[in-house]
């Protein structure tokens, strides 16, 4: 069986947001569009706005002078593709396989299976019925062999089902080329040849045919694909696997109402939990623990590592310190730990000399943590591009692997410290544009003995407004030894402002 | 009181107690260091001595732990990776702690992480959590572990504390650089150590730089007699 889904796009982004068809934000005009060279195109169209000229393939300027009131979504091809595997996980109940057909259809293996729905004609109508109740537009069509159902779900009549035996050929003679599942140049080669009908295509020789199109490849070669489409050579296919997350629970008995026993069992799951993962040779890095109550209440706690582990004691320590503010009510009945987010790990020899070695590993120490302190308050200082000082670092996640960047020129001296705001500062000069001689900052005088600078870093045109000031960098070393990295936000009679101010921004060392 | 009975930093011979300090001498695993609020003298003379004990020790890629709390992030800022000496770019990992206990939990953690090369606590002022159980605590678990701590007190007094090692810290004149006389020189500061297990004390100006290292050059002779070494 052949399901093709002709609105995929469309239809995702409807049931994001969460509307029925044509009500709420699916009445207006709406098109998905694609960056690219030439600007946006459009992806995919809603109703709406196929009625007021939207078309797939056409540029977004093009379409806003048919409907100026169009309004745009950010098409994600990515997030059809991950949709499209989990329906073909979920098509399983109308055969034994799935595969995914990129980028916009299914198919369903439904050898001997159409008995159990009461025949083919009933199997159509049950999978359509369903793919409606989701919110999808789908064409069926069963055939002997995928490309035949491909080209009659594609192009032929709606639940179209073609009988095996017989002269297949003959019945899909009126179908246009386009359904042999060719590249579009071919199909262009072939248009100029005059062959618009897989009819056409079976009259010619078979041996002028294999001289014409020499391709091994199946998109380009039409006689490969007519000889796939009637069964003559085979044509496999990659059935998708549902690998579901893994889960441990606990059924209790008598609902637990304290902390003592709740953290038992919580540290009997993490060991079952440690060992469906080490069959797995899988580690966690997000683990969801749900808790359901007597009283139906539910409550859910999630925890994220820096390092994929499964380790039992580490997981349940990490649990004990997030369940402190947990209601019991009643009782709880049903504990369940999932391992939402896992990584390969490979199961590796107890290492004695770590096991001897006092202490916690990185991942570990980082891990308690972030479950105290929460995840943005342990991170990690990379380079950024960007000549603004306060720019040129960026704080990410502390065992995340660090971009790549380019080589920092090293002269230029920079603070060891950054104040997270530029302090301003009340500066005396001897002239506008010469060296600082003296300024107060957080009420204390500086005397500033030595200086070097300016260092003179424009703003970003690129980024920021017109009006941005350029910034001159001193460093400076006043009376006493302390050293500073000062600067002054724009220049007298550069337009963009009056007086300019001066601020303090680094300590160095 | 007999001090043999309490256990040595690092398990130093007996005649080492007269041994004057020198850049990259180990023995104290938890070093306080008093410094002003309004200078970055006291997170830099860390990051140097840090430096000096890591090198001492092997030169493996381990990270720093680098744990401030807010007031202490409010008063000196975050650490800036283009002004980190270049063996510690990519490697610190920095804690920002709400409040000093929160810094302290964080330190400890730190401490006990055997993947640790260091960790350098900030703590402004005297709060009521860092008391000397606090940093009694902390010194063991610095000893138990042998991860050395720094920890830098901004604007504070000099408190009861458990620290092995307890300097002030300010900043110095720098030498005047090869080029340009008129601009600020490579980093000096002014470090007075006060209390110590294992060493006299005395007064230095540490400098550093990426090729030489630190190098401690003496200030004025110290003034301060043998009796007053072993000062907890």
């Amino acid at each position: 069986m052949a399901v093709w889904l002709p609105r995929l796009a469309i239809d995702r982004w409807r049931r994001l947001q969460g509307c029925a068809k044509g009500e709420g934000a699916d009445a207006v005009p709406l098109a998905l569009i694609a960056e690219t060279a030439h600007g946006p195109r459009i992806e995919a169209a809603n109703d709406a706005g196929l009625e007021a000229g939207a078309r797939p393939g056409m540029r977004l300027a093009d379409a806003r002078t048919l409907c100026p009131a169009l309004r745009v979504a950010p098409a994600d091809p990515e997030g059809d593709r991950t949709l499209l595997g989990r329906l073909a996980v979920w098509a399983q109940r109308w055969g034994p396989w799935a595969a995914v057909d990129p980028p916009d259809g299914l198919l369903v293996d439904v050898r001997a299976v159409a008995h159990l729905f009461g025949g083919e004609p009933e199997l159509l109508a049950d999978a359509e019925t369903s793919f409606t109740a989701q919110g999808f537009t789908a064409r069926l069509a069963i055939a002997p062999t995928a490309g035949a159902a491909w080209a009659l779900a594609h192009h032929g009549p709606e639940r179209a089902i073609l009988e095996p035996g017989g002269d297949v050929l003959a019945r899909l003679a009126r179908l246009p080329v386009a359904a042999l599942r060719l590249d579009p140049e071919v199909l262009l080669v072939l248009r100029r040849l005059g062959l618009r009908r897989i009819g056409d295509l079976a009259g010619i020789d078979r041996d002028a045919l294999k001289r014409r199109f020499r391709d091994r490849v199946a998109e380009a070669n039409p006689l490969l694909r007519l000889d796939q489409l009637l069964g003559r050579t085979p044509e496999p296919l990659l059935p998708v696997v549902a690998v579901p997350p893994a889960l441990v629970q606990r059924r209790l008995l008598e609902p637990i109402r304290h902390r003592e026993p709740l953290d038992r069992v919580v540290a009997d799951l993490a060991i079952d939990m440690a060992r469906e993962l080490e069959r797995r040779r899988e580690g966690a890095r997000r683990l969801e623990l749900g808790l359901w109550r007597v009283d139906g209440e539910t409550a859910f706690r999630t925890l994220e590592l820096a390092a994929a582990t499964r380790e039992p004691g580490h997981v349940a320590r990490l649990f004990a310190a997030k369940l402190d503010d947990l209601e019991a009510g009643f009782g709880i009945e049903l504990v369940r730990l999932r391992a939402a987010w896992t990584e390969p790990l490979a199961a590796d020899q107890a290492d004695l000399a770590a096991a001897e070695a006092p202490g916690t590993s990185l991942a570990v120490c980082l891990d308690r943590l972030a479950a105290r302190l929460g995840p943005d308050a342990v991170r990690r200082p990379v380079p950024r591009a960007s000549h603004l000082p306060e720019r040129a670092q960026r704080w990410q996640r502390a065992l995340e692997p660090e971009p790549a960047s380019q080589e920092v020129l090293e002269f230029h001296a920079r603070p060891l410290k950054l104040l997270d705001r530029a302090e301003p500062i009340a500066v005396l000069y001897a002239t506008p544009d010469g060296y600082p001689r003296q300024f107060r900052w957080r009420g204390g005088l500086h005397e500033v003995v030595r200086v070097e600078g300016p260092e003179r870093i424009a703003p970003e045109w690129w980024r920021e407004r017109g009006s941005t000031r350029l910034r001159d960098y001193y460093r400076i070393e006043d009376r006493e030894g302390r050293r500073y990295w000062i600067y002054r936000a724009g220049l007298i009679g550069d337009g963009r402002g009056g007086i300019p101010d001066w601020f303090l921004q680094g300590l160095c060392g | 009181m007999d001090l043999s009975s309490f256990p040595t930093g690092g398990g130093l011979p007996a005649h080492a107690r007269v041994l004057r300090w020198r850049p990259g001498l180990g023995g104290a695993q938890h070093s306080e260091i008093f410094a002003p609020g309004n200078e970055g003298s006291g997170a830099a003379v860390a990051l140097a001595l840090a430096l000096a004990l890591d090198a001492a020790a092997a030169d493996e890629a381990r990270s720093l732990l680098w744990v401030q709390d807010k007031a202490a992030l409010r008063l000196t800022g975050r650490p800036y990776r283009p002004g980190l000496p270049a063996s510690l770019r990519s490697r610190v990992i920095h804690v920002a702690a709400a409040r000093p206990e929160d810094a302290l939990f964080a330190l400890e953690e730190g401490l006990r992480c055997r993947d640790l090369a260091g960790v350098i606590g900030e703590i402004a002022g005297n709060p009521r959590a860092l008391d000397f159980t606090a940093s009694r605590r902390l010194a063991l678990a610095a000893e138990r572990h042998g991860t050395p701590l720094f920890l830098v007190r901004l604007d504070a007094a000099r408190d009861l504390s458990a620290a092995r090692m307890r300097w002030q810290v300010r900043a110095a004149p720098s030498p005047p650089p090869r080029w340009n006389a008129q601009a600020p020189g490579r980093p000096a500061w002014r470090a007075e150590l006060f209390r110590a297990r294992v060493h006299p004390p005395g007064e230095w100006i540490l400098h550093r730089d990426e090729k030489t290292g630190l190098i401690a050059s003496a200030a004025t002779a110290p003034d301060r007699t043998e009796a007053r070494v072993a000062g907890l």
